[in-house]
Parts: structure tokens; sequence; C-alpha cells
């Protein structure tokens, strides 16, 4: 089999891959809980839920960091998920060959660190930022400089593993870990690195993250049965649920994986992108922008529309996205998809909001290596307007080859993915 | 591979809008600095623009915080010097790679709640019913990272597609970077990438100051200050590039200003001597010969110096010019204004070949090799 693509380009392997959600840790565990129909969504016991309208997320609650806060967490979380990955491919676990390429959420000081310098402050009067600056001049507050700019988790997780080169931190809002694999698919085609650590992570369900997604009337409220909440693609859904979530994944020139005797776990085959000039929150109602990177996708893996078995959906459980999504997905595959499986993680997993694209990307391959389709869950009230076989509430068993997994995120973010178990004409 | 060059610049900052302005500043004067707002950090203030002249609807300026009206601006600015802006076609291929940050706050609310925290039976309790009560739900959108590459799509019409990188300093790098090994590859053939960064913000000063990093005297030349303890002073300013294909440029006749001859960046482990190290090998990555150097120093003890001996011995006779003593520290901004003031130092004929440093103020390593077009 030729170990470049139709266009002469290296194709490019998946030697590792590693996740950790709040359905487990591990892609055994994440991926058991998934195709078992589980949902890791419960109430949120993190902090206080008093006077919200979301009380509940999927939280990752195993794993604790100190001081507690959405950077450390998320490093936390892609350190987790890339010692999986990065063992599973059989590379040098601290000299990693390759650059690093991780989706990051924006990060800033948090509550309890603001509460800490206006209390160091001495004020006992209305507390201003003069107060908290000068607090912060005792120099007593040091590593929070180092913990709360935007390229300290990448620098972390490179010193980590050791990865070579300036790391990429990167978001592309909802659609990060997707870029994150994107770029590491580039780097690696135009022969600049035989290896790429792309991972994605997202650790950042506190107060002020769910209140700000809540004012956008954003996420679910359907608080009571927490574990039915997210129900991508059923008519009574009423927004996403926040999730948390790491995954990485381990990409190699094909050539350079099999001489050195790698496990191939797939391909990823194609990338497509489009931004979209519409709206901040919304799509453009033609649904070009997503038309036009599935397509890109499909284009640059070298296959048809007919050839995908599985669309991995983005699915949020959004009125609007799902909506747009299945309308995307009917018009590049036409009457076919009808009966093309589509199903959402985000049903149990939650949104992992930067992590998701990352995430969806290892079980895609999941789904590829086992055979085996995760369902989406909660699909008890189909929406007419949507008829597609979401592979509702029961996991399949299904050849699989041929996976996209779409990702669309706020400011006109789409990004597409095209796996495979091998390149088509293998 | 194919030749990169660059065939707009739009840049404004504390030195006034556009390249010529600053090009102007570059050969004379002392840098515009506020001292008083933020007292005691001076600060290098963004002039006053006139919106409406790239930012058209009142709706999408109030959409936006200042960082990212900066960028908004500086991008359109880059659109029309490169004559791409009445090009909707062209735009809608144009791909989009932003160095970003973040934020920005409700500094009033922060400080009421703050103040409340103190004396709150239930402080979770009381934190959630402010913040529900009082955040305003459009400041999200002017917080996130990558709503700066949205408004640029949604204002002028960039809608290839977008990337935001992260990471201060070495995000201004590693965007161009990117940017130009795609084009170079024959990925794509056009960019519009850059970013922006505003100064005149509490929070950013918060952080700094945190970690010991801020010039708390009045203004002095980065290279002075080392000697004085060493600091940076924050400058507010955008600036976007439209790279592309020397092929792609002739066929539209858009004239380039330079060519992107190179771009490196490392991530040294910071110790003594690691960025002159870094920088040494930089310059050999590239095969350096400036007659001009754009340095992106802060001002910062140690690694101010370490850079100033560097260049000595990489570009012996070169002028060197500070991006920190025009515009201020801009952070992810940095890299984009070093290479656009060497764009036109080149197009001026002031300049045959120049080189762009960023040795972050904290980390990452990266330099820049801007040829004639």
């Amino acid at each position: 089999m030729a170990l470049r693509d139709k266009q002469g380009r290296p194709l490019v392997a998946v030697t590792g891959m590693g996740v950790v959600t709040s359905l487990g840790q591990g892609k055994d565990d994440t991926w058991a809980a998934l195709t078992a129909g589980r949902s890791g969504i419960h109430r949120i016991e993190r902090f206080p839920t008093e006077g919200l309208r979301t009380t509940i997320a999927g939280t990752i609650d195993s794993v604790d960091v100190e001081p507690f806060c959405a950077p450390l967490l998320s490093e936390r979380l892609a350190m987790l998920a890339a010692e999986e990955a990065v063992g599973q491919s059989g590379l040098a676990s601290s000299d990693f060959p390759g650059a690093l390429f991780i989706a990051v959420p924006p990060v800033e000081m948090e509550w309890p660190q603001r509460a800490a310098l206006a209390r160091a402050s001495g004020q006992d009067g209305d507390v201003t930022y003069k107060d908290l600056l000068k607090a912060a001049a005792s120099g007593e507050f040091k590593p929070w400089h180092d913990l709360f700019i935007f390229g300290t988790v990448a620098d972390r997780v490179a010193d980590r593993f050791g990865t070579r080169g300036s790391p990429i931190s990167l978001s592309t809002a909802c659609s990060s870990g997707a870029t994150a694999i994107q770029l590491g698919v580039e780097a690696i085609r135009r022969g600049e690195t035989d290896a790429a650590l792309c991972i994605g992570t997202d650790g950042s369900v506190n107060p002020e993250s769910l209140i700000r997604f809540s004012l956008l009337s954003a996420l679910s409220t359907q608080n009571d049965n927490p574990e039915g909440a997210s129900k991508p693609f059923s008519k009574n859904r009423d927004g996403f649920v926040m999730g948390e979530g790491g995954a990485a994944l381990v990409l190699e020139d094909a050539e350079k994986a099999r001489a050195r005797g790698a496990r191939i776990l797939g391909y990823v085959l194609g990338c497509g992108e489009k931004g979209d000039g519409f709206h901040r929150t919304r799509s453009s109602p033609d649904g070009m922008p997503a038309i036009t990177a599935i397509r890109q996708a499909l284009e640059d893996a070298g296959l048809a529309p007919d050839h995908i078995d599985y669309v991995n959906a983005h699915g949020t459980s959004t009125p609007e996205n799902d909506k747009m999504e299945a309308m995307s997905c009917t018009a590049v595959f036409g009457e076919r998809m009808a009966s093309v499986p589509i199903s959402s993680n985000k049903s149990m997993i939650g949104h992992t909001l930067t992590a998701a694209g990352a995430v969806e990307a290892v079980m895609s391959l999941m789904t590829i290596g086992t055979g085996r389709i995760a369902p989406t869950i909660n699909y008890q009230v189909p929406d007419p307007a949507i008829p597609l076989d979401v592979v509702p509430n029961v996991a399949r068993d299904a050849t699989v080859n041929y996976v996209l997994s779409n990702s669309f995120g706020f400011g006109g973010q789409n990004t597409c993915l095209v796996f495979g178990a091998e390149p088509k004409g293998a | 591979m194919r030749d990169v060059v660059i065939t707009g610049v739009g840049l404004v900052s504390s030195a006034g809008e556009g390249l010529e302005a600053h090009l102007k500043a570059l050969a004379c004067g002392t840098p515009n600095t506020d001292a008083a707002s933020f007292e005691p950090f001076p600060v290098h203030p963004a002039v006053p623009l006139e919106w409406d002249r790239q930012i058209p609807k009142k709706s999408d300026q109030r959409q936006m915080e200042p960082w990212q009206k900066l960028g908004c601006y500086a991008a359109g600015l880059a659109l029309d010097a490169a004559g791409a802006k009445e090009d909707a076609a062209l735009k809608g291929r144009m791909q989009l790679i932003v160095s970003a940050g973040g934020g920005e706050r409700d500094y009033a609310v922060d400080g009421q709640i703050l103040t409340g925290l103190r004396q709150a039976d239930n402080p979770g309790v009381f934190l959630n019913e402010r913040l529900m009560g009082d955040l305003r739900p459009t400041l999200f959108l002017a917080q996130l990272s990558n709503l700066l590459a949205g408004n640029i799509s949604i204002v002028h019409g960039v809608t290839g597609a977008s990337r935001t990188f992260m990471g201060e300093e070495s995000s201004g790098v590693d965007a161009i970077r990117i940017a130009r090994e795609r084009i170079a590859s024959g990925q794509d053939d056009i960019f519009l990438v850059g970013g922006s960064y505003n100064a005149e913000r509490p929070d950013v000063l918060l952080i700094y100051e945190m970690g010991g990093f801020l010039w708390k005297k009045p203004y002095a030349s980065v290279w002075e200050r080392p000697a004085q303890g060493g600091g940076m002073i924050l400058g507010s300013g955008g600036c976007f590039l439209v790279l592309e294909s020397r092929e792609h440029a002739a066929a539209r006749g858009a004239k380039p200003l330079a060519a992107i001859a190179g771009v490196a960046s490392d991530r040294s482990r910071r110790k003594p001597d690691s960025v002159e190290t870094a920088l040494h090998d930089l310059s050999r990555q590239l095969g350096a010969k400036p007659d001009t150097v754009i340095s992106g120093a802060t001002g910062i003890k140690a690694i101010t110096d370490e850079e100033r001996a560097t260049l000595k011995d990489i570009a012996p006779g070169a002028a060197v010019h500070a991006t920190g003593d025009l515009v201020g520290h801009t952070m992810e901004a940095q890299a984009p204004i070093g290479v656009a003031l060497a764009a036109g130092l080149i197009a001026g004929g002031q300049a045959g070949e120049a080189l762009v440093t960023s040795i972050g103020h904290w980390r990452g390593e990266g330099a820049i090799r801007l040829t004639k077009a």
C-alpha cells in the first residue's frame, strides 16, 4: 500500500490515543460507557449552584488540582490524555520526536484569586483594581502570573513530553480540538515533522464560565434529570450541557510509523474548514460554511460522500446547531443521509468545548477499530425536522471504514475531519 | 517552495495610524506615554480612532471591547493597503490567523463583587447571584479569544477560515510562521495575519505586576531599563499583515513591500545565557545577515541585555530599533508590528535585509527574516 495520498502528500497515521471524560479515565473506560449508553452528566457539586438556571454538567471530579482552577485542571487532563496516547504509540515518553499542537480554553484569573488579592490589599472599603494591583506588588502572588497566562498549559505539556519547537496553543472555540489535529496533519504533510502530539483539553466548569454560557441562553435548563438533559436531535432539546475532558492523538508520517513497527490505529485522511461571517453565535442560514467544510474534508481525503459510513456529529443539543448540522449533512450526502448513521457523543459526555473535537476524534477512531457505533441517548421525542438515523439510545454494530467528524463553533468556526481504517484504494 | 511576500500592512498604536506614521515616529521622537491613568504604571495608549472608518456599523462596535476593535480596525487598514478590501471573492478565500489573548472584564462589577464577597454569608451563592445579575451577556463574546477573528470575518468578510493562536509573544511569531509555511508549500495563496492588544486594562497590568514584570518609573528606553531593575511598559495597538505568494500577488497586480524569507521560533528553558543561545540558533537557521534589526526587547532584566549582546554578534553594524521604544510592549501583536515596520523600511529603501526578534517576557523566542521583495 502506498504511504502517500493521491496528492502525493505523506499519509498521516494515528499511533496513539488517550482520553479522559466524565465517563472515565482512558479510552477503554470511556468507550465502554459510551457504547453502553451511559451518561456522565450529573449535578454540579464543585461549587454552590443556588441562583443558577443550570445546575448540571459533565465535570470530572476524580482529578484534583491545587489551587483548583481551569488552567490547572485543563493541564492535568491534557497530561493524562497525552500519557495514554504517547504510551500507546511506543514513542519516547519524555523525548517526543515532533511538535505539540494544543487546544486550550482561554484562561484568566478566577474569583478565588481575585478575592485573595482583595484580602491581601487590606482594603476594608470599596475594593477596586487599584487595591488588587497594590497587593500584587508584594511579589507574594508571583506564581499566579505563570498560572494565568495563555501559553503555560502548552509549555508544561511540552516540558513533560519533550516535544520539539515552539508549541502552538490555539482556540477556534468549540472546534478547537479538531483544529489542533488539523495543524498536526498539515505539519506532517509539509514534511516539517515526522510526528505531532495533538491535544484538546477543557476543565473550565466554574461559576463564571457556566454563567456566561447561561446568559447567552446556550445551556440546557432541564436540571431535574441530569442524565437526560443532553438530547441531541430530539424535538425537546433545549441547549447543551457543559462537560470537561481531555484527548490526545499521536499523529505520524505513516511511512515512519510503519518503519518503526508501530501499530497504526487509523488515518486522518482529510481536513476541511470554512469561516462564516454571518453572526457571532449563529451560522449562515443557508448552511454554506458548514457544507463547504464537510465537502473540503471529503475532497481532501479523496473520498466521495457515498464512502462515509458514519458521521460523528457535533450534535450539541442546541436547537440551532442540530438543525443546521442535519441540514448541512443532508445537503452534502443527499437522500442517502436518511440512512447514514449519525450520533452525538455529547448526549453522554456533554459538550467538552475546547476538547470536543479531539475527544470525538478518538471516539471516531474507536468506532472504526471496534466496529461499533455509540448511540445518541435521550432520544425519546424525534424532531420531525431532522429525519436522520441518529442511532437512537442503543449502540449498534457496523462495519465502519470512513468517519466524518464535525466541529462547529462560535465566531464562524467550522472544522471537519475524515478518519479512515485505511486510505481509499489501499 | 514559493516565495511569500507582504502586500499590505494595517497598523495602529500609540504612535498613530498607518505605516507611514509609524516610520516617521521611528525616525524621531519619544513614544506617546500615559503616566497618569494607571499610576505608577506607565502605558502607551492607542491614539483615538474614528472607529466608523473601518467598523461602519455601530452594532458591531458595541459587540467588541477595545482589544477587538483595535484588531478589527487594523485588519481593515491592511485589507485597504493590499487592495483587497473591495474584492469579496478574494476575501472569501483569504485565510486568517490571529494571535490573541482575551479579556476584557467589567471592572466596576468585579470591584462591587469583591467588596460584597467580604461580607457575604454565603460567598458562593452571592457570587452566583451577582454574576447572573450583573454580567452583560455580550461581554462574553467580547472576551473570547477567537472572537477577534470572528469579528474580522463579520465586519470585513474575510471568511476563508480562521484560527486563533494564544500564548503571549510566541503566538504572534507562530501565526506568521504557520501562514508563511502554508503559502510556501502551496496549501493556500493568501492570508491575513496579525493581532492586537489593549494595555489600558487593569486586569492585564495585574497579571504582569504579579509576576514583577512592569516598569514603574517614567519612560526610559528598553535598553536602559535593565540597569535600573528592568521592566516592560505595555502598549495598546493592533497590526495585521496581508501575506501571499509572489505569483498570487503578481497575478492580481498587488505590489509587495518585502518578502518573508523565513520565520523561526523555539522555546528554551530559560536560564542565564539561554536567550543568547536561542537567538544565535534562530539567526543561523534563518541565514540572517541583517542591516536592520527590529527588536521586540521588553526591557526586562537579563534577557534584554542578553539580546543586546547577541545582536552585536549576529548583526554587527546593523541599525537596531526596538518596538518597545516606539509603541511599547504589545504582547501578541509585538511580532506582527515588528514585521510591519521592517517591511516598511525595506519598501522605502531604508533597509535591505531586516531581522525581527521576539524574545518573550517569560518564555518563547522567535525571529523573522525579511528581504527585499
